[in-house]
């Protein structure tokens, strides 16, 4: 195991980060006006996936693990991805 | 229980008081305290049953009423399916033999495996208490569904939250067997050399970790609704009632694989040791496994052919459903071919793993005709339903759990029950199963709904062969039950290795010592080769 040798962010780093994920948030709160129907629910997802993933790779540490962790970690998003998907072909084609 | 002070120390015995087996982050007490309670609920949810099929055996009011019948069907499927059925196997089995069987002394998160156990009786008292508190027992069924469920006046928030707590357990008892699995093998023991029961817990535990959060946030909607009235699932608010229903059927049919996967894995263990052969097709199994954990994540609209979905997403469903059966399938293929020119031993483990094939194969087939679109229109919310869905619960989990304990019965606590009480209980286990569900299969084609407490008297014949089996059937788990519970204290002691497998649980005492090996076995080739020691 590697995981007692890892780097670590820095500061600067952090901070920019959550500058980013509060211009996201912004950024979500803002799409809610663009008024573009059924992918409404589509932009939100896409932007808390981003959120996410910045927050999995540098809050998290993810950028800094082994290979096999970001491939379990990707496989979990690309599964939720899928179910989610599924789900809303039932809304578009209904 | 007493030990002689002549018995070898063991988990067992190496501390003695209720405290000690309170307080124990030992993998194998906290799989007997799981057993234990899981046994408890078992019988009580099976009376529940009963009741519910001597109400039925004749049309009309005959010892309950219909608001009694509707609070105790739900109280039913919520015991048997969040306090029996999905812990059941991986939590007591997975627990005692998990760690044993990989080589480890412990599983990853000791102290975090006895939280999960105490996160699991707080859930199921609050369950309990659901039923019983201010005599409004939840009447929505076991699955809760909007809109009823958002608008009852009954405990719907009470037993909501149960199964929520409940979902807590499943994750962290998932999340360290999969630590468990990835970091503490045995040395040299690689992937393909881990038993399949490791296996099927380990795709067990993929689901449990991904799928339960997902019940958790949709529960916690219908509590929102409930409280807030904030109209996720109301269309008069903007929401969609068939909404609730793909999320809770994204957890609900994956967690039929929690059920199912670990009996599986069971039944894998007992048929190469009873044919003393080894195991027919061990990477296909493993496959098979997985493949079963992953497709089953894309099967869940099958459950709602009927309930408004888009003719896109019903083909789209009722293919993965078809797909599905393959690696199942695939499963009964290498049992049959494992037990096929071996030296078979029909002893109770054998005996009810057979049955399992059996059981599971008619609950696959029927499965069959309700993921096909045609015939599910006739067949949804019938009584068809509740008999697919018993065979496949009970008929596979159910009767691998009994395999699994009459299995592994003498090494948990090193003594032996009768076989002649063991033979004589499955007899009416297998006849009580089978005259309580198969007529439900013809009375559903013919179109008795399920969830209905009165029923049309043409019906009336298959509803009452249908309460003569249950009667049946509980004599039967009486026999069985009995049988072991007296056995585990008064039976004769049974060798370390009585059935001579070869997996690593059997190269240790019976009953296993505290932390299992005096030293970490080294695995020097794959499972299951009954000419070969299974360590150096």
């Amino acid at each position: 195991m590697k995981n007692h040798t890892h780097a670590v962010s820095t500061d600067r780093a952090n901070w920019t980060v959550l500058l980013i994920l509060l211009l996201l948030t912004t950024l979500s709160v803002l799409a809610i006006k663009l008024q573009v129907g059924a992918f409404t629910v589509a932009l939100a997802l896409l932007l808390a996936s981003v959120k996410v993933t910045i927050v999995l790779t540098y809050f998290m540490h993810l950028k800094f693990e082994q290979t096999i962790l970001r491939v379990m970690v990707g496989g979990v998003f690309l599964l939720f991805a899928i179910v989610i998907g599924i789900t809303f072909i039932d809304y578009l084609f209904r | 229980m007493t030990y002689t002070s002549s018995e070898p120390l063991n988990y067992l015995n190496h501390k003695t008081g209720l405290w000690s087996w309170l307080t124990s982050s030992d993998h194998k007490r906290i799989g007997l305290l799981y057993l234990y309670a899981i046994t408890i609920f078992f019988c009580a949810a099976a009376i529940l049953g009963l009741l519910m099929r001597i109400e039925k055996m004749a049309p009309g009011q005959t010892i309950m009423t219909a608001q009694t019948y509707n609070g105790m069907f739900t109280i039913h499927g919520i015991i048997m399916i969040f306090i029996v059925v999905i812990p059941g196997l991986a939590a007591v089995f997975g627990n005692i033999f998990l760690p044993i069987m990989i080589g480890a002394r412990d599983v990853a998160f000791p102290k975090l495996n006895l939280f999960s156990w105490y996160i699991y009786i707080f859930g199921a008292i609050l369950g309990l208490y659901s039923q019983f508190a201010n005599g409004h027992s939840p009447d929505t069924g076991w699955t809760f569904y909007v809109p009823y469920s958002a608008e009852a006046s009954s405990n719907v928030v009470i037993a909501l939250t149960a199964a929520f707590v409940l979902g807590f357990s499943s994750i962290l008892t998932g999340l360290n067997f999969i630590v468990t699995i990835h970091r503490m093998r045995a040395p040299g023991m690689t992937w393909f050399r881990m038993p399949l029961f490791p296996w099927s817990l380990y795709a067990t535990a993929w689901i449990q970790i991904l799928a339960t959060p997902i019940i958790g946030i949709t529960l916690l909607m219908v509590m929102a609704e409930r409280l807030f009235h904030i109209g996720f699932f109301d269309p008069a608010l903007g929401g969609d009632p068939v909404l609730y229903q793909h999320l809770f059927w994204i957890y609900s049919h994956p967690a039929v694989y929690v059920m199912i996967l670990p009996a599986m894995g069971v039944v894998t263990e007992i048929f190469p040791t009873f044919s003393q052969k080894p195991v027919f097709g061990y990477v296909p199994i493993v496959f098979s496994s997985l493949a079963i954990a992953l497709v089953g994540y894309f099967v869940w609209g099958h459950h709602m052919f009927t309930s408004g979905m888009s003719y896109e997403s019903r083909w789209f469903f009722s293919l993965l459903t078809f797909i599905v059966a393959i690696p199942s399938a695939i499963k009964v293929f290498n049992w049959l071919s494992t037990m096929y020119g071996g030296s078979v031993d029909l002893k109770p483990p054998l005996l009810y793993a057979i049955s399992f094939i059996f059981l599971f194969t008619i609950g696959g087939f029927t499965g069959l005709a309700l993921g096909s679109l045609a015939t599910n229109i006739q067949l949804h919310n019938t009584d068809f339903v509740v008999a697919h869905f018993h065979y496949i619960i009970f008929g596979g989990m159910g009767f691998g759990f009994f395999a699994g304990i009459h299995y592994w019965f003498p090494k948990i606590y090193g003594r032996m029950y009768n076989f002649k009480w063991a033979y004589i209980s499955w007899g009416f286990l297998f006849t009580g199963f089978n005259l309580l569900y198969f007529p439900l299969f013809v009375i559903g084609i013919q179109g008795m709904p399920r969830r209905y407490f009165d029923y049309d008297p043409k019906f009336q014949t298959g509803e009452f062969l249908s309460t003569i089996g249950a009667f049946i059937l509980i004599a039967g788990l009486a026999g069985m039950i009995s049988n072991l519970v007296y056995h585990a204290r008064k039976g004769p002691k049974a060798e370390a290795n009585p059935w001579h497998g070869v997996t690593l649980e059997w190269q240790v005492p019976s009953p296993p010592p505290h932390e299992n090996f005096d030293e970490i076995p080294v695995i020097t080739h794959e499972p299951y080769l009954f000419d070969k020691p299974a360590t150096k």
